[in-house]
């Protein structure tokens, strides 16, 4: 009996047997994941038009959103920008692949993603603003906090979708982390329990090759990321990220297994991080150029568009309306970030509890008398 | 051996040279962490150390700081001496369990027998526009835990000093380096002799008569200006720099404050629960009679550590240390 046909959470089939009566709990050969990367572009598997063509518009419109966060780093606009540079294809069709009701949990490099769900670019950029943590309300897109602390964001996907489960909703949570957050705790402990649970969750890592300086060598000795995903009792997939359709099609088999209650599964897209880790890394220190320029012959964006182009999908005025459309897009971006984020220094106290604390009114008045007596001051300069 | 004259260096470059120093002198001291091989480590505390040392003395793991340090224990009981990194505060976190539950007791539950002669460095505290989760201020965790040694630098020498100290102890030792100070710079000669500040000893940063300011780590450089800018109300304070935290210097700082009749205590971490609570306390138990006014604290609100362009507001700066000198009582001297 395979994972797939088990009645949910079926306590009675987890029952151990007593030795010698040992067999294992679910048969491996169908979890495995293939040997190669999945692809689809290059190969003479249909393509539905329409979504292939939504697809690269949402390439371009990503790759310029990249680029324009990554220029307004460099004028100082944003703290910090970890860009998803040659990813993009894997942040697309996350976000494609899921229903309106259906859950995403970002990492920080994914704000991509958050933003082809739907999110306002300035409230995706706010954590790297540093104007504020979360820059929305992670329950009007359904979108959890980008995340920071590495693979944290796991646990939270599944329990999330037990939780909807449980109330009998139709919710799936795709969850995004890198070839480096597998190698953390909250990794091991969010694939058990999804397994032991039969959640709707589904696990993409976008494997760029890298964890800041971090090879995946010295992460891993797994065959693939993929494979982990049998110790675990779920399928694996592994999946040219690079490849749109390739990753879009693999997603959504995925999420569509998980809301018809087949349980979770862990999908490893092999990527690229063409840029540095952030603008902050100095990527000459531990990998080599000619590594960068292979894979930028490996382009998610070229290969769609070559594909497509043969495929006579995509003319000249697509290729402009989804040209133009990213510009627009950018200038938009460009001047609300040019403009200064609004702060209210008093927003320190306003949401730390339900309920301001006693303590928290105390400080919050010493900093207003801080601020009135500055205030004061600059005008007695004038 | 060559004598290196003094020349501007960095707290980075001291931290460096001290572990490079430590692993040149003794076979069982090893580097691991996350990106201290090739990168040097974010910081790049750790450059040149695999370079010089091979992969198998500073050497780039998973990452797992659970794992990083549950294996250096490991390490530590086959007889090495394990100089861990964690990345930045809030990500040595997974690494509590490990910390708590073993590092900090292991002396302990084996009666003695099996110490951990580990260094677990942690980069701390605000300052440098970081987004969120790489500004934490997480000292009170490792004091409430007895068998941790805490200690931080404040100075480019102290912290070769403390750091070849720390790598020294047999008892695990939490280093928490102040990274808003990783660039700051003072004449340095490595070779010359640097007196190994030894783990538990308070130092006077600037003698004064007025009150004592009570500090350590990030918040030195803002007192020692504090200090300067006071001058101009005719207050003369002293500067205390605790240097360690756990142990605590009781005779250093009551000294001191038995001199100045006042305390302030300053530091970035929060004040509820913070550190400056149990130093006040301390203070007051052991000066009372000396104490003109009462200890006052100046911390980081109670807050969640506030994002890159609200910092400012939240870090405690000279005007705020000033104001609670003002508040020090001074109608009775008059
Ligand atoms: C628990 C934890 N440890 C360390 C870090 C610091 N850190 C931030 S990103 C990163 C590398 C992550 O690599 P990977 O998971 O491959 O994701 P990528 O950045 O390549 O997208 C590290 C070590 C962190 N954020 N959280
Ligand atoms: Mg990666």
């Amino acid at each position: 009996m395979t994972v797939q046909e088990l009645p949910g959470a079926g306590a009675a089939a987890y029952r151990p047997t007593p030795p010698p009566a040992w067999r294992p709990r679910t048969d491996p050969a169908p979890l495995l994941p293939d040997p190669e990367p999945y692809r689809v572009l290059g190969t003479d598997a249909p393509l539905d038009r329409a979504l292939m063509l939504r697809l690269y518009a949402e390439l371009i419109r990503g790759r310029r959103y990249n680029a324009q966060a990554t220029a307004l780093t460099k004028q100082g606009r944003l703290a910090v920008y970890p860009s998803s540079t040659g990813q993009e294809a894997c942040e697309v069709a996350a976000a494609l692949v899921l229903q309106e009701q259906d859950w995403l949990f970002p990492s920080y490099r994914d704000t991509l993603a958050a933003v082809a769900r739907g999110l306002d670019p300035v409230q995706a950029l706010t954590l790297l603003r540093g104007d504020w943590h979360t820059g929305y309300d992670p329950h009007e897109h359904r979108i959890a906090p980008l995340c920071t602390p590495l693979a944290t964001q796991l646990p939270h996907a599944v329990g999330l979708a037990h939780a909807a489960r449980l109330k009998g909703d139709d919710v799936v949570a795709l969850a995004m982390v890198g070839d480096g957050g597998t190698s953390e705790g909250d990794f091991h402990e969010a694939l058990n329990f999804a397994a032991v649970w039969q959640a709707p969750v589904v696990f993409l890592v976008q494997n760029n090759g890298f964890a800041i300086s971090v090879p995946l060598a010295k992460q891993t000795a797994a065959p693939s990321l993929a494979h982990k995903a049998v110790g675990y009792g779920m399928p694996g997939r592994l999946v040219d990220g690079n490849d749109a359709a390739a990753v879009h099609e693999v997603l959504a088999d995925a999420v569509a297994r998980a809301r018809r209650g087949g349980g979770p599964t862990l999908i490893e897209a092999v990527t690229y991080r063409i840029e540095a880790h952030t603008n902050a890394d100095d990527a000459t220190r531990y990998r080599v150029d000619a590594e960068v320029e292979a894979w930028r012959d490996h382009d998610p964006i070229q290969l769609l568009e070559a594909e497509l182009t043969s495929r006579g999908f995509l003319d000249d005025s697509a290729k402009e309306a989804a040209a133009e459309a990213a510009e627009t897009m950018a200038a938009a971006l460009r001047e609300r970030m040019n403009a200064d984020a609004e702060l209210d220094p008093m927003d320190l106290f306003a949401h730390v509890y339900a309920e301001k604390t006693a303590q928290l009114r105390e400080q919050e008045a010493q900093l207003r008398a801080e601020l009135a007596a500055h205030q004061d001051e600059d005008e007695g300069e004038r | 051996m060559t004598t290196v004259a003094a020349k501007p260096a960095t707290m980075a470059q001291a931290l460096q040279r001290a572990m490079r120093d430590a692993m040149a002198e003794d076979p069982t001291v090893h580097v691991l962490g996350e990106d201290v091989g090739a990168l040097g480590g974010v910081f790049r505390i750790t450059d040149g150390l695999a370079k010089e040392f091979g992969e198998d003395r500073c050497t780039d793991t998973p990452l797992a700081e659970a794992g990083i340090l549950g294996t250096a224990v490991g390490m530590a009981m086959y007889g090495l001496r394990p100089v861990v990194e964690m990345q930045f505060d809030a990500f040595a976190y997974p690494a509590f369990e490990q910390l708590i539950s073993h590092v900090s007791r292991m002396r302990n539950r084996t009666a003695g027998s099996m110490g951990m002669p580990l260094v677990v460095r942690v980069p701390y505290g605000g300052g440098i526009g970081g987004v969120e989760h790489h500004s934490d201020s997480s000292e009170a965790y490792y004091m409430a835990t007895p068998g941790l040694h805490v200690v931080t630098p404040a100075t480019v020498e102290d912290a070769y000093g403390l750091l070849r100290a720390a790598i020294a102890s047999d008892d695990p030792v939490v280093f928490l380096e102040p990274k808003r100070l990783y660039w700051s710079k003072a004449e340095w000669s490595p070779d010359a002799p640097t007196e190994v500040a030894p783990i538990g000893k308070a130092v006077v940063r600037r003698p004064g008569r007025s009150a004592t300011l009570i500090t350590y780590g990030p918040s030195v450089p803002v007192c020692l200006e504090a200090a300067e800018a006071a001058t101009a109300e005719g207050w003369d304070l002293e500067v205390v720099d605790l240097r360690s935290l756990v142990p605590f210097d009781d005779e250093t700082v009551c000294a001191s404050v038995r001199r100045t009749g006042r305390a302030v205590v300053v530091h970035e971490s929060t004040g509820f629960g913070g550190p400056g609570g149990e130093i006040a306390a301390r203070v007051t138990e052991r000066c009372f009679h000396h104490l003109e006014a009462p200890v006052l604290r100046v911390a980081g609100f109670d807050i969640p550590y506030p994002p890159p362009m609200l910092e400012k507001h939240h870090l405690p700066g000279v005007d705020r240390v000033l104001d609670a000198v003002a508040r020090l009582q001074w109608e009775a001297e008059s």
